[in-house]
């Protein structure tokens, strides 16, 4: 990656380089547009590169072009996602198969098939799965890709169209001109550009804050495991039982899920997220959903930190205080929509509106009567010392 | 108005019935004296020590790279641990003196308090032994876990008969079970020295010593002692292919190496042994301070990263100490047990003081390491040059990935996703400079022997592409579980009856998943709607 000159800027600064900013750069990038990636550590090291990898979000209206484009991705790219199609989630209990009759109806809404599954069919489909099966659902659409493999191919895809990254940079705030944001300032130095966009997971609050935009988010922390590699199954992308995750294309079970520890901003980086003995729980639910993989021995574990707008639904919205601010946090769930959320922000970067979906949910208005303690009122609140300074 | 999130973690810490004052992990000279100088002051102490590990696992070269050279003797647990006992009185004398000491146990992951991680409301250590997971809550803990041999790579490095010097050391000294008859040792600093002298007493005949630079590093009489026995020594020499069977190694070819590395074909020879011992760099055992959060920094005179500690052993965590070899190795250290014993005494007596016992009057002080005889990050640079990228093989460095190390440095995708770049710019980024991106995108060192043979040479690659340091590369961060566990045996880990009822795949939000057609217009907590299915997907 060039290092760009100190003075000089760039049409559209993305200030984030997670899966969502990347994606967006690269998007806006292949459109011709001058594009600079600014990320304070290292590419998608925070929930970006650790996660389930699931591609399969049927409650939002990025769903259709998250269906259209994953299949596309590694082609349009250039490098391998690891993308694999489909989806099967199994049910240990009859509650548990309500609970996932969800997606199968909010997907059907939309057009997309899912098949329900006897546990005879289940366990010819997982030869990891058990006795205990109640039933299961395939879907016909979504899937998983690697999230680490993701990330690089958005990053380097990006550079191929000539867009530039800035790693271990941090932004410290914006050369404000009335509506309009003139330039970046970071500690190498400050970029001019046309165009902001704000993708920066957790530190998109503080960062939008300096510039007078509230954005509500809290930062939670969580956790997941992966064993050592194992057979392949037919179909890598199973989960249920309280688990999301996959079997990986080297065999992994990566799987995560289970309660997560709210923190305050102020604790996050520098100090790293810990796993904790958590994982024994999500293991417990691992060989419930796959007893045979029992003996598989768990070789790491991940904590990873995450931030949630109060409804959980993302922001990906223009502003209208500013002329040329983009902001988006896909609150938690951004991995599987970052191919349809970067076009998306492309859109809304170029044209003002997302060409493609109607996104009105994710406009920010939508907190304009939140309660300023919405946070206490939730119950997202650290444990321990930091608690009591959480509104 | 508030409350507590239900999906959250507050108020879920499992029940745990074992608790200790003091944790101390190892029972080397480091640890034992650190248990025997905290027992008696009325405090509660637990000495915990993995030997002997079970065979299984030393089969996996963990924690040490065993290489497959464990005797049948071994599968007699009960031997080995009246083996154990028998050369280690001060054992007992702990027991004596009321300290719990678990032999057999190893520990997988400290969890202390952090204010991102404080749900378990005060540290807690997870264990393991043959029978059962469990975890242990602790006020202090002193971490004496000792060292492991940096592994280095050449063609035939993974024939059984190629493992760690200090591997052969425990096998050979702690067990008695070292199948090994002739060896050659690779790397001459005072540790691999001091450990192959202590084999060749054993009974092993040690053949030759390879050393790439152009004088031995370590010390001149244990150098002596062996050369008196008939060891030959080849200076300015790399193994270029350890050749053999699949029981392993048969004999070794040999090289000479130039100045900048390169192998000088004319001058290969072959030799006979049966173990290839690799002693270029005994490595600080730190996977669980590091994992845990103390602080660690790549300290030359300490033999690698380290945990940052004060005069007290104290690392920058408040209840976690280190002494002994993962609180840094040098020659003084390895040749005398008494530098180990007094940082051992000296965590104990901070960790008595910790915990307000009116620790007895101490006159140690502090523990400070050799001068450095040579430029350690430039002796494990050459050796990593010479052995690996002198090699014309591109010999596999990664094991159990099967990555080599020119795919590590081209960030190639692994082999079995087939890919092929569809134009030259896509050959061409920028090198690697963290050992985190090699791992996520070549998956080197992601594999079930968690890295241990290969991350200080992925570290190294990376330092001679870039031209830089040991000290500049990042160290690759480890985590929890440190020994491989089974699912069935972490499943095992008791867990609050709270955690059931509100588990959930994601974030337990009921407003997260209704679907976009189906979403009111504005949102505030008091009128969000909590009648939707709470579970995430």
């Amino acid at each position: 990656m060039s290092e760009p000159q100190r003075s000089r800027g760039a049409a559209c600064i993305v200030v984030g380089g997670g899966v969502t900013g990347l994606s967006a750069a690269w998007w806006l990038a292949r459109e011709g547009v001058d594009t600079l990636v600014i990320e304070a550590g290292p590419i998608g090291w925070a929930a970006s590169g650790r996660n389930g990898g699931g591609c399969s979000h049927h409650h939002s209206p990025l769903f259709r072009e998250e269906q259209r484009l994953w299949p596309l991705m590694d082609e349009l790219l250039g490098y391998p996602t690891e993308f694999q199609p489909n989806r099967i989630r199994i049910a240990l209990s009859e509650s548990q198969m309500t609970l996932f009759r969800r997606a199968f109806d909010n997907a059907a809404h939309q057009g997309f098939r899912t098949d329900i599954l006897d546990p005879k069919q289940v366990r010819e489909l997982v030869p990891l799965a058990g006795e205990n099966v109640h039933g299961g659902y395939f879907h016909h659409f979504g899937g998983h890709a690697n999230p680490h493999r993701t990330v690089q191919a958005y990053a380097w895809a990006l550079q191929d169209q000539g867009g530039r990254i800035m790693q271990h940079t941090c932004v410290e705030g914006f050369d404000r001109r009335g509506s309009r944001i003139a330039g970046v300032v970071t500690n190498r130095g400050a970029f001019s550009c046309d165009h902001v966009v704000i993708a920066a997971g957790p530190a998109t609050s503080t960062l939008a804050a300096q510039l007078g935009i509230t954005v509500p988010l809290m930062t939670a922390r969580a956790e997941m495991i992966v064993t050592e590699p194992l057979p392949l199954m037919p179909v890598g992308g199973v989960d249920g039982n309280g688990l999301y995750g996959r079997q990986t294309l080297r065999g992994n079970l990566a799987y995560g899920g289970g309660p997560h520890e709210w923190v305050l901003m102020a604790d996050t980086p520098p100090v790293r997220p810990h796993s904790t003995i958590l994982q024994g729980s999500i293991a417990r639910r691992l060989s419930e959903l796959l007893p045979k993989a029992g003996h598989a021995r768990v070789i790491r574990s991940w904590a990873g930190f995450i931030e949630n707008t109060p409804d959980g639904r993302p922001v990906i919205d223009r502003p209208p205080e500013l002329e040329n601010l983009t902001i988006a946090t896909l609150s938690s769930v951004g991995f599987g929509l970052s191919p349809a959320a970067g076009r998306a922000i492309r859109d809304l970067v170029v044209n003002g509106a997302c060409t493609f979906a109607d996104l009105s949910i994710f406009k920010l208005s939508r907190f304009a009567a939140l309660e300023a303690d919405w946070r206490s009122r939730q119950g997202w609140l650290p444990i321990g010392p930091g608690a009591s300074a959480v509104a | 108005m508030s409350c507590i999130d239900p999906a959250s973690v507050a108020g879920k810490a499992p029940p745990i019935d074992l608790t200790t004052d003091l944790l101390i992990i190892g029972a080397g000279p480091a640890g034992m004296s650190a248990a025997l100088t905290a027992a008696g002051h009325g405090v509660r102490v637990m000495l915990v020590d993995e030997n002997p590990i079970p065979s299984r696992t030393m089969a996996e070269d963990v924690p040490l790279h065993f290489g497959g050279r464990m005797a049948a003797t071994l599968s007699n647990q009960n031997a080995v641990l009246e083996r154990l006992v028998d050369a280690n009185p001060r054992l007992l004398q702990a027991m004596d003196a009321g300290v719990d000491v678990r032999l057999g146990t190893a520990v997988w992951g400290l969890f202390p308090q952090h204010s991102t991680a404080a749900w378990l409301g005060g540290a807690v250590a997870g264990l393991a032994d043959t029978e059962s997971v469990y975890l242990v809550r602790f006020k202090q803990a002193i971490v004496a876990t000792g060292r492991r041999d940096m592994g280095l790579a050449f063609a035939g490095w993974q024939r059984p008969g190629v493992m760690g010097v200090s591997a052969a050391y425990r096998l050979a000294i702690t067990y008695g079970a070292l199948e090994a008859k002739v060896a050659v040792l690779v790397g001459s600093d005072t540790e691999a020295l001091h450990s192959a002298n202590a084999l060749a007493e054993a009974g092993v005949r040690i053949e030759a010593i390879l050393e790439q630079s152009v004088h031995v590093v370590g010390s001149p009489q244990i150098l002596a002692s062996l050369t008196s026995r008939g060891t030959r020594v080849f200076t300015r020499h790399v193994v270029q292919e350890a050749c053999g069977d699949n029981f392993g190694v048969t004999s070794i070819k040999i090289v000479e190496v130039d100045a900048e590395g390169h192998h000088l074909r004319e001058r290969a020879q072959m030799l006979s042994c049966d173990t290839l011992l690799l002693g270029i760099g005994a490595v600080p055992t730190i996977e669980l301070v590091e994992a845990c959060g103390c602080e660690v920094s790549f300290l030359a005179e300490r033999g690698g990263h380290v945990p940052l500690i004060d005069a007290w052993q104290r690392t920058s965590l408040p209840n976690i100490y280190v002494a002994g070899d993962c609180a840094g190795i040098w020659p003084s250290k390895t040749l005398s047990d008494a530098v180990a014993s007094r940082e051992g005494r000296l965590a104990a007596n901070a960790a008595l003081s910790a915990l307000n016992v009116p620790a007895a009057a101490v006159e140690e002080c502090p523990v400070t390491p050799d001068i450095p005889v040579c430029d350690l990050s430039a002796n494990r640079l050459s050796w990593v040059r010479a052995s690996v990228l002198g090699s014309s093989t591109d010999p596999t460095v990664c094991q159990c990935e099967e990555v080599t190390a020119a795919e590590m440095l081209s960030l190639r995708p692994p082999r079995y996703l087939g890919w092929t770049a569809r134009t030259s710019c896509q050959e061409q980024h920028e090198p690697p400079s963290n050992p985190d991106v090699v791992k996520r995108l070549t998956r080197a060192g992601m594999g079930a022997c968690q890295g241990r043979r290969c991350r200080e040479q992925i570290a190294a690659l990376i330092a001679l592409e870039s031209k830089m340091t040991l000290a500049d590369i990042p160290l690759a961060t480890y985590r929890p579980p440190v020994r491989p566990l089974t699912l069935a045996q972490l499943a095992s880990l008791p867990e609050s009856p709270a955690m059931a009822p509100h588990w959930d795949s994601w974030f337990g939000m009921p407003t997260q998943w209704v679907p976009f057609w189906r979403v009111p217009g504005a949102y505030t907590v008091a009128t969000r709607n909590s009648n939707e299915p709470a579970g995430g997907e």
